[in-house]
């Protein structure tokens, strides 16, 4: 038969061909919206988002002491700091740090990374509860993941007498600032609320 | 009858990759100028469906399976999480449960469709046979998929399925505790199922690649049944089938939404939202709808070993179809008395359907005035499914006086599927139009 | 295949007409009908009815019957009763439930228990994230209290029974009757025509007047079994007006898409004789 030539040749192609680009796009279009769900379907389900908040009780805490807890599937760093460590902090410059940051969940993304703006003294404070300012300065809560690639550094190791990461040699301060090695940026600190005078909240 | 390769390669990077993979010319082959005949109608749609139906299963199952426990104790929960709490959880799990009941009604359009047009007669036994082997790896996918969101229905009908091979003599306990790893069905089991219900998909896929190389080696059958004898018999697969097929697949694709978006649960049985319990059985349990003519077949013998024989030679009688079919002629277009033997095989598979899903001894309406209950209509419909091919099939190439048929497939596109002068033995009543 | 095709539609007009014959016939009655704002392609739930009927949910059947598979902040969620919620006269969504102070609220009358960080089981108050509470320890608890008749869990019950909704509200509302004669109730045991067998054990709880609903609705028997059913078909099918909405328009392309392929089917096909 001589009718069976391609039906989109032809020289009147453009008007007859138009009606197999509005399907093949529609189609192409259906395709792509139909891989949304299947992508959005891996990112954290409602339930997942919603497990969001950690207590911690800090009656058992002393002077010096950590402990790290889980907050959101990942470990978390919690430091009464003594008064040496505090000064320590407070005396270096901000200008001279790595990354000049505070990353606190708490503030302003463009806080500077002072140590004031790392310590509890961020963290927000339920109606009628009352605490001292004391221990809001001497306790830091981090993100116990180090920012080069998530290892746990270690406590009372490294130069500055705080979290020496033995993955890849990073250097934290007593404010979980990173001075030294690969790590980019300070470990995060997570939002907080003192909900009494002894439980702060994570989340 | 594919003949000479006709892709040319254009570019200096196809033609290097031609002569080392020639892979894009096979799809050309296949799926571009693969010569079709002319004359293929809507029931021949289902194959290109059929692969939606098997991609879909696919790959919303990988999805499911990133979200599913398999383990009793949190099976239950962890759909119940897909549904709530999982993003689009719902509608991924909702397109997999109703995707299984559309892929088998494709199937059973594609496997009657093969029936009535003689598809499975020489040259195609192979396709045919790799056809049912399909089948049968959809029937293993389906039940052990069922089994997984650890409803009542779920436990149940594992149970009930296992069972049946204790039926078998001697190994028959052996072999169920084989299959439960352990002395019920329990954690090991939904733990075996989970992971084989994960691989079947990917036979299918396997056993799917071997069907189209088999259908394209003799090519596809029509509705006319007769072969291929020239060019002018045959267009090239692409654009005349692909826009047919997708035009079909997207029809099917409403009723498939219709059901995923306004009936997700209609397909189904209320029973399995309710969490497995060893303890209870429920009330009435059935398999699926698209099992229930072998349930029915099952059933219908009252003996334990001998229902589960016959229920599996209800399958296997397939395998051996191309050689109890002594007719000449392959489509039943022309053959005026299988017509009506293919017809009322269709209502008796419907009715063996409906007669497993009754309870045995409930009358069946309006039959029920003459002491007819579901019992005895699943055995006389069980005698007719396999009369019509142990019995009739056979007798009937000996005894029909085909129609008179067109010379050939050309022929019968432009005389509109009668023969060139209309013979007196031309067909009865209804010839599809085309 | 016309042959084929007329006597397969003779076989399902006739199933179609002799199945719902076939299943109703038998032991119990079939529940009655009701008109419900779900019902249908575009039917959506009615948030008052969803909170009036948690509140029966709370003060009548949550004694017994726990609903496991929700979370508290679920009433909060999109399609939830509270998803939208008047504070100081205005209304408020919230993006994340936890946010939602009447949700907060509601989670908060709830005690629920936890271990503490030093380990030792405490109680504390309820937050959203956290399921509702369920009222057995175990299933062996369950069955001694209630005379060996173990609560089903509602989380799914609309869901997991024939006729969905309407079996329930007909359930709720079918203590009213005799037994017949052939009925034998032993003690223990109540008289229901919906339920299967006809026996249930759990005795009537609806009582006129029984709660003081927050919104004022007088609390007829009636009224407060239409409601918790209403509560109970959105615990089962949370994301029902979503499937819906997204059904709508998955049609509407469809259709678009399924006229567009029909016409360049036509177009290609145009230039031979099939």
């Amino acid at each position: 038969m001589t009718d069976e030539k391609n039906p989109n040749g032809g020289g009147e192609a453009t008007r007859r061909d138009f009606i197999h680009i509005a399907a093949g796009s529609m189609a192409a279009i259906g395709g792509a919206a139909v891989l949304w769900p299947f992508i959005d379907q891996m990112n954290p389900a409602a339930d997942t988002l919603a497990l969001g908040t950690t207590d911690i009780a800090l009656g058992e805490l002393t002077e010096g002491q950590e402990i790290t807890v889980m907050f959101r599937s990942m470990p978390h760093f919690v430091r009464m700091r003594s008064p040496g460590e505090v000064e320590a902090a407070r005396e270096t410059a901000v200008s001279s740090l790595p990354d000049r940051l505070a990353r606190n969940r708490n503030l302003d993304e463009s806080a500077p990374a002072t140590d004031e703006n790392r310590s509890a003294m961020t963290a927000a404070v339920s109606e009628g509860v009352e605490i001292e300012d004391a221990l809001r300065q001497a306790l830091l809560v981090t993100s116990a993941s180090c920012t080069h690639l998530g290892c746990v550094p270690t406590e009372g190791a490294g130069d500055y007498g705080a979290w020496f990461c033995p993955c890849h040699g990073s250097h934290y301060d007593t404010s979980g600032r990173i001075r030294r090695g690969p790590a980019p940026e300070n470990l995060p600190i997570p939002p907080m609320t003192f909900i009494s005078a002894t439980t702060l909240r994570l989340g | 009858m594919s003949g000479p390769s006709t892709y040319e390669p254009k570019t200096a990077f196809t033609r290097w990759l031609d002569s080392r993979l020639p892979i894009v010319r096979l799809g050309w082959d296949s799926f571009v100028d693969f010569p079709t005949p002319r004359n293929l109608n809507y029931w021949y749609t289902f194959g290109g469906i059929l692969t939606v139906c098997l991609m879909i299963q696919i790959i919303t199952g990988i999805v499911l399976a990133m979200h599913y426990v398999p383990h009793i104790d949190y099976a239950f929960a962890s759909v119940e999480r897909i549904d709530r709490d999982v993003n689009f959880g719902w509608l991924i799990r909702s397109i997999h449960a109703v995707g299984a009941s559309m892929f088998f009604l494709a199937v059973y359009m594609h496997i009657f469709r093969g029936l009535y047009y003689g598809s499975y007669k020489a040259p195609r036994e192979i396709l045919w046979i790799l056809g049912v082997v399909i089948y049968l790896l959809m029937m293993a996918a389906a039940f052990l998929g069922y089994v997984l969101p650890w409803g009542q229905m779920s436990f149940w009908g594992a149970m009930v399925i296992t069972n049946l091979f204790g039926a078998l003599p001697l190994i028959g306990e052996p072999l169920t505790q084989w299959l439960w790893g352990g002395f019920s069905v329990g954690n090991e089991t939904l733990n075996r199922f989970f992971s084989l219900h994960y691989l079947i998909p990917f036979l299918i896929a396997g056993v799917v690649g071997l069907h189209i190389w088999a259908l394209h080696v003799p090519g596809n059958n029509n509705p006319t049944g007769i072969s291929v004898k020239t060019k002018a018999d045959t267009l090239p697969f692409h654009p005349y089938y692909t826009v047919k097929d997708g035009f079909a697949i997207v029809v099917f694709l409403i009723i498939f939404a219709g059901f995923v978006f306004y009936a997700p649960d209609v397909l189904g049985h209320a029973d399995n939202y309710i969490e497995a319990d060893p303890m209870v059985t429920p009330a009435m349990i059935v398999p699926e709808w698209y099992l229930l003519p072998f349930y029915a077949i099952l059933r219908a013998v009252p003996d334990k070993l001998g229902g589960v024989i016959l229920m599996f030679a209800a399958i296997g009688v397939l395998f051996i179809l191309p050689w109890l079919d002594t007719s000449k002629v392959r489509s039943m277009r022309y053959r005026p008395m299988a017509r009506w033997f293919f017809a009322f095989f269709v209502v008796a598979c419907l009715g063996l359907g409906w007669a497993g899903a009754e309870l045995p001894d409930t009358k069946v309406p309006v039959l029920g005035a003459l002491g007819v209950d579901f019992l005895l209509m699943g055995r006389v419909l069980t005698v007719y499914y396999f009369a019509y091919f142990l019995v009739i099939m056979p007798l009937l190439g000996f005894i029909e006086k085909p129609t008179a048929r067109p010379a050939s497939i050309e022929e019968a596109v432009l005389n509109g599927d009668k023969p060139a002068k209309a013979g007196p033995g031309a067909a009865p009543a209804a010839q599809p139009a085309e | 295949m016309k042959t084929v095709s007329r006597l397969l539609a003779a076989a399902a007009a006739v199933m179609l007409v002799a199945a719902p014959a076939a299943l109703g016939a038998g032991k119990y009655r079939s529940p009655e009908q009701h008109a419900w704002s779900f019902d249908g392609p575009f039917g959506e739930f009615d948030r008052q009815a969803v909170q009036r009927g948690f509140q029966v949910y709370q003060e009548v059947c949550a004694a017994c019957h726990g609903i496991k598979h929700l979370s508290i902040r679920h009433l909060g969620q999109p399609g939830g009763p509270f998803e939208e919620v008047e504070i100081n006269g205005q209304l408020m969504r919230y993006d994340n439930p936890n946010d939602n102070p009447v949700v907060a609220a509601i989670a908060a009358q709830y005690t629920v228990a936890d271990i503490d960080d030093i380990g030792e089981p405490i109680e504390r108050p309820g937050r959203p994230a956290d399921r509702f509470p369920y009222p057995y320890a175990n299933e062996a608890q369950g069955r001694a209290a209630n005379g060996g008749a173990y609560p089903p869990d509602l989380s799914v019950i609309v869901k997991a029974r024939h006729y969905g909704a309407n079996y329930i509200r007909s359930l709720l509302l079918g203590y009213d009757e005799e037994a017949p004669e052939d009925v034998d109730v032993r003690p223990g045991n109540y008289y229901n025509p919906y339920m299967p067998g006809m026996l249930i054990a759990m005795p009537p709880q609806l009582q006129e007047g029984m709660i003081e609903y927050a919104d004022g609705t007088e609390a007829t028997v009636e009224q407060m079994a239409n409601d918790v059913t209403h509560f109970l078909a959105w615990a089962a099918d949370p994301h029902m007006e979503a499937r819906k909405s997204m059904g709508m328009m998955v049609m509407i392309y469809l259709f678009g898409l399924a006229i567009l392929l029909y016409l360049s089917y036509r177009q290609v096909w145009s230039r031979v004789k099939h």
